[in-house]
């Protein structure tokens, strides 16, 4: 086990600093000189042009200004953005606790919906609970994030007033951010109600986001629990009397849940990664929503910076993922 | 946070939606995140208004609702003969507001109007360099050049040199970069070795005070009690920073917020008959136009010039490119703006007359350029569509034109240069209400090969705007601009083709509330009733 965790953390070295390479030089890459975006129709005349370049120290080659930047990258320094003039992991750290807080949730209501569904659908093969099942996983897979949320705000928060339209907490409550994540800071602050204002705006944020993971989620178990369901082991446990929710529950889901843990793995990457729409739908104050206002103002820093920890923590994700690999499936642990 | 608010809490709970009204409190949903909260560092508007719009105060402001300046901190001033010294005398008792973080000890003086300014201009004052200060505003609206001197002649009294007369200065001073600092706070700041807090925790003289920030979330402001222009009417003004333009409506319609600026316009039909919904409207204070090279053959012949104006649809291209938030320009300043020569009548559309005007020209097979913008401006939403208008509209009148655009940052450099090859789709949103701020930065001399992208250097019209520039009296400046219209529609460097029409959806609760020309949100003055 040890050494499968060495080997794996040994990839990391060259996986970060390809990632450092490329969100350095394709960030770069987008046409659009920020100085002249700054400026805008007024413009700039050369000599401030000369002197704004060499503030912001675009004045040296290319390979000069990606050095300085892995030299501060390893001195956890990811630089300061030129927009805010604050330090880039600070603001990131600000901001990813509520990208944090909304994707776990989001991926705990696609799993703990997803894999029941994906078994009993399974079971009843080509029954009409299944059928009805995999059109609905395919429409909330094929539907478009920003038309299905502004739906559910129409109907649900505007129509029958049942949730909040956007934010994170009612704004009468007011208090210190703690630990970034609302609905522990609501709980901590003893404010009445406080807590309830935070699960209430977490409702239609977290159903959209668990809109695709849940599709996919569902469809893979149901495919994996077919295979699984065919196999001579499973013939076995039946043959032996065993109840059909122990062999269906046990025998077979254990073995159906490992490409499905790869798939959950992939998820929450990507949720990581910035959901970017549902965030700026629903207000939400997290890095998806800060890394695209970052790259439409061209501040180099942000982007690279956001990135590369994106980056990290995905690649952690990942090694986590590995190594439930090896819990759920000895053969592979000892491979 | 009081009992009051926590019972309030409880009740709005058992329905679940945030519907947060209660008495004294303005929430304003607002689009986007400030970069900081020291305005002289940046030029969004969404940064001003979370700032210098409502925390700050100016030597001169702009009276609300209109382009007119006004005493702010400085009760009176008055310029010398020569047009060089302008002299202001500060009002008695201003205090700096009281927050958590900086008590004043003193009321508002002289230290800190020089310091204000300085910090933007002295490469040796200890704030120059602070937050990456690039002071844009203040370097754009060319204050290094004009200013010789800012001196201290008593607590209450501060004069400015100018190197040169500058009639716009009591305008450029009511701007935001102009906002006055605390000489004090920003000392304390320096001692504890946190210079850049300015930009964090603000500290002004102005109606709201600061309370926090909740990154990309929400700004929480409290009514100055000791406002020098008496104490607000809302206690509480909230930002609730809302991207999406479709969410700020269902905001607004669940009484989530009180107003919200920049509605989609697909929504304007649906607000317009919504009577929970108060739609106001203005014109922006800004003008979309195609500028001509005057220096390039044909199009350095007026006649040219004009007969294509009149060669195209410019309602149609409003009602098509802006769907309603637009209304067709025919000077090159926006009717908001005093001097606004009404009496100017624009080119006709007639397709007919324009031929034949080409033909006495000896124009029968003309084909040029015309430059689309790759981006969404206020001044024009869709310039692709625009510029594909004016193709057919010029094909009818036998010219033949094809559309080019670069990426943003390139189109405003490639379409400065003086030889340029076609007419480029441009415009401007002003920066202080002053008819200079179009007229000689878009159309004078000095901004031939800059700004200027018509190329336009016509002495009869140059001299009207320079003389306007070192005469302070209003009327007298006015007329000056008038006469300018006048000859700029005869000269036709541009074809003026619109000016957007800004839409603010408020809440019906909402009194006072007044669509600032200028484009800030400002609440001081509002009130929300129960």
């Amino acid at each position: 086990m040890l050494k499968f965790l060495v080997r794996r953390l040994l990839t990391f070295v060259p996986t970060f600093l390809g990632v450092t390479a490329i969100s350095f030089f394709f960030i770069r890459l987008i046409p659009g000189d920020p100085i002249l975006l700054l400026a805008g129709e007024r413009g700039v005349s050369p000599e401030r042009y000369a002197e704004l370049q060499t503030q912001y120290g675009f004045d040296k080659p290319l390979w000069g200004q990606y050095l300085d930047y892995i030299w501060g990258v390893f001195q956890g320094d990811l630089g300061t953005s030129f927009v805010t003039k604050k330090p880039v992991l600070d603001e990131f750290l600000t901001l990813f606790p509520a990208t944090l807080e909304l994707s776990l949730c989001a991926i705990l209501l696609a799993i703990a919906i997803g894999i029941p569904a994906g078994v009993v659908a399974a079971v009843n093969r080509g029954k009409f609970f299944d059928q009805t099942l995999m059109t609905t996983a395919l429409v909330g897979y094929s539907m478009p994030i920003f038309w299905w949320a502004l739906l559910l705000i129409i109907v649900f928060s505007s129509g029958l007033g049942w949730t909040p339209v956007s934010g994170r907490i009612s704004l009468m409550y007011y208090f210190p951010n703690a630990t970034g994540f609302m609905l522990i800071d609501s709980l901590m602050s003893g404010q009445k109600g406080a807590f309830a204002s935070a699960v209430s705006h977490l409702i239609l944020p977290t159903i959209v986001l668990a809109t695709i993971p849940l599709a996919v989620i569902a469809r893979q178990t149901r495919s994996a629990m077919l295979e699984v369901l065919g196999e001579d082991y499973v013939r076995t446990a039946r043959a032996k009397g065993l109840t059909p929710a122990r062999v269906n529950g046990v025998h077979a889901l254990r073995n159906a849940l490992i490409p499905v843990t790869t798939v959950i793995g992939l998820s929450v990457g990507t949720l990581l990664a910035g959901a970017i729409l549902t965030e700026t739908i629903f207000s939400w104050p997290g890095v998806g929503k800060w890394m695209v206002d970052s790259i439409f103002r061209r501040d180099y820093q942000a982007v690279q910076g956001g990135l590369m920890l994106i980056a990290v923590i995905v690649m952690i994700v990942n090694l986590i993922v590995d190594l439930l690999y090896g819990l759920i499936n000895p053969k592979i642990r000892k491979g | 946070m009081t009992v009051k608010h926590g019972l309030l809490g409880l009740t709005l709970m058992a329905s679940l939606a945030g519907s947060a009204s209660y008495a004294g409190t303005l929430i304003y949903c607002s689009e986007g995140s400030p970069e900081g909260f020291d305005p002289a560092l940046y030029t969004s508007g969404t940064t001003f208004d979370a700032s210098s719009k409502n925390v700050y105060n100016r030597l001169v402001e702009f009276d609300r609702g209109t382009t007119n300046t006004v005493p702010g901190v400085a009760e009176s001033w008055e310029v010398s003969e020569d047009g060089l010294e302008y002299t202001f005398h500060l009002r008695p008792g201003v205090k700096f507001q009281t927050t958590e973080y900086f008590t004043p000890t003193r009321d508002m003086n002289a230290d800190d109007v020089v310091f204000s300014f300085m910090r933007q201009l002295d490469p040796e004052n200890p704030y120059f360099t602070v937050s990456g200060g690039t002071w844009e505003y203040f370097n754009g609206m060319s204050m290094p050049d004009l200013i010789k001197s800012i001196e201290k002649v008593d607590d209450l009294t501060v004069k400015f040199t100018l190197n040169r007369p500058e009639a716009p200065m009591i305008a450029n001073l009511a701007m935001d970069f102009a906002s006055i600092m605390s000489k004090e706070y920003a000392d304390a700041l320096l001692a504890a070795g946190t210079p850049e807090m300015l930009n964090q925790e603000p500290v002004g003289s102005g109606p709201f005070q600061f309370v926090a920030y909740q990154k990309d979330a929400v700004i929480r402001y409290k009514g100055n009690a000791d406002y020098w222009g008496g104490a607000p009417e809302i206690d509480t003004l909230i930002f609730a920073i809302t991207p999406d333009a479709s969410v700020r409506y269902q905001k607004l319609k669940a009484g989530e917020c009180h107003v919200m600026p920049y509605p989609n316009p697909a929504d304007l039909e649906a607000m317009r008959s919504d009577p929970a919904i108060n739609l106001m409207s203005q014109e922006g204070l800004n003008v979309g136009y195609l500028a001509y090279n005057s220096k390039m053959p044909p199009f350095d012949n007026p006649k040219v010039r004009k007969a294509l104006n009149m060669a195209m649809n410019k309602q149609a291209i409003i009602d098509v490119v802006f769907q309603g938030a637009g209304s067709v320009a025919k000077n090159p300043i926006p009717p908001t703006i005093w001097s606004y020569n009404d009496a100017v009548v624009d080119d006709p559309y007639d397709p007919e007359a324009a031929k034949k005007m080409l033909e006495e020209e000896g124009i029968t097979d003309l084909s040029m350029k015309v430059w689309a913008m790759p981006v969404q401006r206020p001044y024009n939403p869709n310039a692709r569509r625009m510029a594909e208008m004016i193709q057919e509209d010029f094909a009818k009148v036998g010219v033949k034109s094809e559309i080019v655009s670069y990426e943003w940052g390139e189109y405003l450099d490639r379409s400065k240069a003086e030889d340029r090859d076609g007419a480029v789709l441009m415009g401007w949103t002003g920066d202080n209400g002053d008819p200079d701020n179009f007229l000689a930065t878009l159309l004078g001399c000095d901004a031939v090969g800059g700004a200027n992208r018509a190329q336009w250097c016509y002495e009869p019209f140059n001299d009207l705007v320079q003389q306007a520039k070192v005469v302070s009296d209003v009327a007298e400046r006015t007329k000056l601009y008038e006469q300018a219209q006048v000859v700029f529609k005869e000269q036709a460097p541009w074809a003026t083709i619109a000016h957007s029409i800004v839409f603010e959806p408020i809440s019906p609760k909402v009194e006072n509330y007044k669509i600032d020309p200028l484009g800030g949100h400002i609440f001081n003055g509002v009130s929300v009733a129960d």
